[in-house]
């Protein structure tokens, strides 16, 4: 009997499209990079970030990160149930999606109170950076709202398959990756030195 | 062009021809007035008052950019019936197009050498719509509204081509990428009195065609030669493509942000500009994978090796050139002390050589042989010598940017890190690099010497073509 790590993994394949592997490899560089930015500019100016982080609401990063996480379970059991050949896919889209446009709407509202407080993208360096790396992610958001509705529509159709779902897990990964991007967000955000 | 060549899939192909031929003269000129450039760093009045410093850096910088573009237009017109499968829409325009570019071209050199600047600016009338004065778009506003003509003449020829035709992830890439250049082009007629928005829109013409727009020609140059000397699967050819021109525009148009800098611009540009250019390396990288890949999974042995040679090394020198020179003065703090010092230039030549000098040799080295009527390769003796030529020029391209490196780096540390003061003047500091410029430019003589085996290698080919009715 063989033991190579091949016979040991039956039916061993790269979930999705390996486009979107190397694309999620882009994006998470990239963010790397901004989390690093953040981090080490924490470092240099605590006083300035303490400050900045005092016109953040911790209980607002919490429901995001709620709503968010959500939407991503949401599509995770849309795979599974296609996978296992069940009905009920589009509905659990559906509510992904619009679990999703919570976020959407709890973010929008975020934005517009801080803008009202005068604290756009120029007011310091802690707000350059938080809108600069919240942003980016709520463009991949809005992106992601785009996939999840065709997605939706598409498994409404009939369009995916146990054996044929390459696309959907495509899109799934993308929308894990947007997920696993605010998970390390939230803290480094709203949370890290915020306590006495 | 009325005997019919049997090496061309459509006749109409052969309209490249002319434009590759006069691109390399023109390469010619631009390495002949670098050479001129070199000398005059080391020996100050060389040719004076004949040709002064600036005047042959503009010709220099200009001639580049226009050979380029011949380059493009004439890969355009073999690359794009090709993949459209059909005869381009017309051959006469094509002809008739790449006349009034050569006169127009060749017109306005001879305006900066012949005319002070300002003589010329008179002369042509720039009061009228004043756009000239600006780095790399020097030319009289009549000849940047010949181009303007040049580039629809050519956009509607080989788009009504496309449109006609079948429609292939390459040709579009292309077309998106020739359009993407006519369009960034517009803002060198947009001229705004602030000195920091003139730089700002300056910038969308230069910074957007060859960190955005460009790429994707010449991806699309690649593609194409990969898939014809290869034979692997255009599938596959094409999914890399898409990956790669995704990277180039998403990290190309951000990273527009790292020329704004202290120029006035936001400070946002500051983390912007430095976090996405230093992913412009990314894309370079994959293309250094998807020739290597490609060439490792060839399903035939092509007889030009020397085209396949081209193809991987414009990879692997634009990823140094573009990719890693461009990253080491990319970050702001960094381009604080660098900014516009010898390392641009290292960069700017390796970058340039690299990139968009060398998939142009891949293309003309490729399509040459068949547009001559020789077949899918030149023989044997005339490969050896386009090789040579190959590696004289890339390496002493490659020297070339070390030596003005080093000069770089003694540059930054004289003139830009001590306080003020301390510091040594710009005059002062150019006496300290002579050195510098001397290996440099004997690096540029072995570059000439690599150009003339380049060239050549053609004249070989020639030999070859009739030789041939003799053996038969």
């Amino acid at each position: 009997m063989s033991t190579s790590p091949e016979a040991l993994l039956p039916n061993r394949r790269l979930p999705g499209d390996l486009a979107m592997w190397w694309f999620i490899l882009a994006e998470i560089t990239l963010f790397s990079i901004l989390i690093l930015a953040f981090a080490i500019t924490q470092r240099l100016q605590p006083a300035l970030f303490a400050a900045g982080r005092q016109a953040l609401d911790a209980s607002m990063g919490l429901a995001l990160t709620l709503s968010l996480l959500t939407s991503g379970l949401l599509v995770a059991l849309a795979v599974t149930r296609v996978r296992q050949a069940r009905a009920g896919v589009s509905a659990l889209l559906l509510a992904a999606l619009g679990s999703a446009c919570v976020y959407v709407w709890l973010k929008l509202s975020e934005y517009a109170h801080l803008l009202a407080l005068g604290l756009d993208v120029e007011h310091d360096t802690f707000f350059t950076l938080y809108w600069l790396l919240t942003g980016l992610h709520f463009l991949h958001v809005l992106l992601g709202l785009v996939i999840i509705a065709w997605m939706a529509v598409r498994a409404w159709r009939g369009g995916y398959h146990a054996g044929n779902c390459s696309g959907l897990e495509s899109g799934a990964l993308y929308w894990h990756m947007v997920d696993l991007v605010w998970v390390l967000l939230f803290p480094l955000v709203y949370l890290i030195g915020a306590g006495p | 062009m009325t005997t019919l060549n049997p090496h061309l899939k459509f006749a109409s192909q052969a309209v490249a021809k002319p434009y590759f031929v006069f691109a390399m003269i023109l390469f010619v000129g631009q390495v002949l007035f670098g050479l001129i450039m070199g000398l005059q760093y080391v020996v100050g009045d060389f040719l004076f008052p004949l040709i002064p410093f600036n005047v042959a850096r503009m010709v220099h910088t200009n001639l580049l950019i226009v050979w380029l573009l011949f380059g493009f237009m004439g890969a355009a017109y073999y690359l794009i019936p090709e993949e459209a499968d059909r005869e381009l829409h017309s051959p006469k325009l094509a002809i008739i197009l790449f006349w009034v570019f050569a006169a127009a071209g060749v017109l306005t050199i001879l305006g900066y050498l012949l005319v002070p600047y300002a003589g010329l600016a008179k002369l042509t009338g720039n009061e009228l719509l004043p756009t000239m004065g600006r780095e790399f778009l020097e030319q009289p506003t009549i000849t940047k509204v010949g181009i303007v003509v040049v580039c629809l003449g050519f956009l509607y020829n080989v788009g009504m081509t496309l449109l006609k035709g079948r429609k292939t992830v390459i040709s579009t890439v292309m077309m998106t990428g020739l359009i993407g250049l006519a369009v960034f082009f517009l803002f060198s007629f947009y001229n705004p009195e602030n000195l920091a928005r003139d730089k700002y829109y300056w910038w969308w013409v230069v910074h957007l065609w060859v960190e955005g727009v460009w790429e994707l020609i010449m991806g699309s140059m690649l593609a194409f030669v990969l898939i014809k000397i290869t034979g692997v699967d255009r599938e596959v050819i094409e999914k890399w493509l898409y990956v790669i021109i995704a990277m180039a525009l998403i990290t190309g148009i951000i990273g527009t942000g790292h020329h704004y800098f202290y120029i006035g611009a936001p400070t946002i540009w500051l983390w912007l500009g430095s976090i996405f250019s230093a992913l412009e390396p990314l894309p370079f990288f994959a293309m250094v994978m998807f020739a290597f890949s490609m060439v490792n999974r060839r399903r035939r042995q092509h007889p030009n090796k020397a085209a396949s040679l081209w193809a991987i090394g414009t990879t692997v020198t634009a990823f140094l050139g573009a990719g890693v020179w461009g990253f080491m003065h990319t970050l702001a703090p960094v381009n604080y002390y660098t900014h516009g010092s010898q390392l641009t230039a290292a960069h700017g030549h390796l970058a340039f050589y690299g990139a968009y000098a060398m998939i142009v040799m891949t293309m003309i080295s490729y399509a040459m042989p068949r547009l001559r009527g020789l077949g899918e390769a030149p023989d044997e003796r005339a490969q050896r010598i386009e090789i040579w030529g190959f590696w004289l020029m890339t390496l002493s391209m490659v020297m070339i940017t070390l030596f003005l490196t080093v000069a770089g780096v003694v540059q930054v540390w004289l003139q830009r890190m001590p306080a003020d003061g301390a510091a040594l003047s710009f005059m002062n500091t150019m006496d300290q690099l002579a050195l510098f410029f001397w290996l440099r430019l004997i690096a540029g003589v072995f570059f000439l010497i690599g150009l003339v085996c380049y060239l050549l290698s053609f004249r070989q080919r020639g030999r070859a073509v009739l030789a041939a009715p003799a053996a038969a």
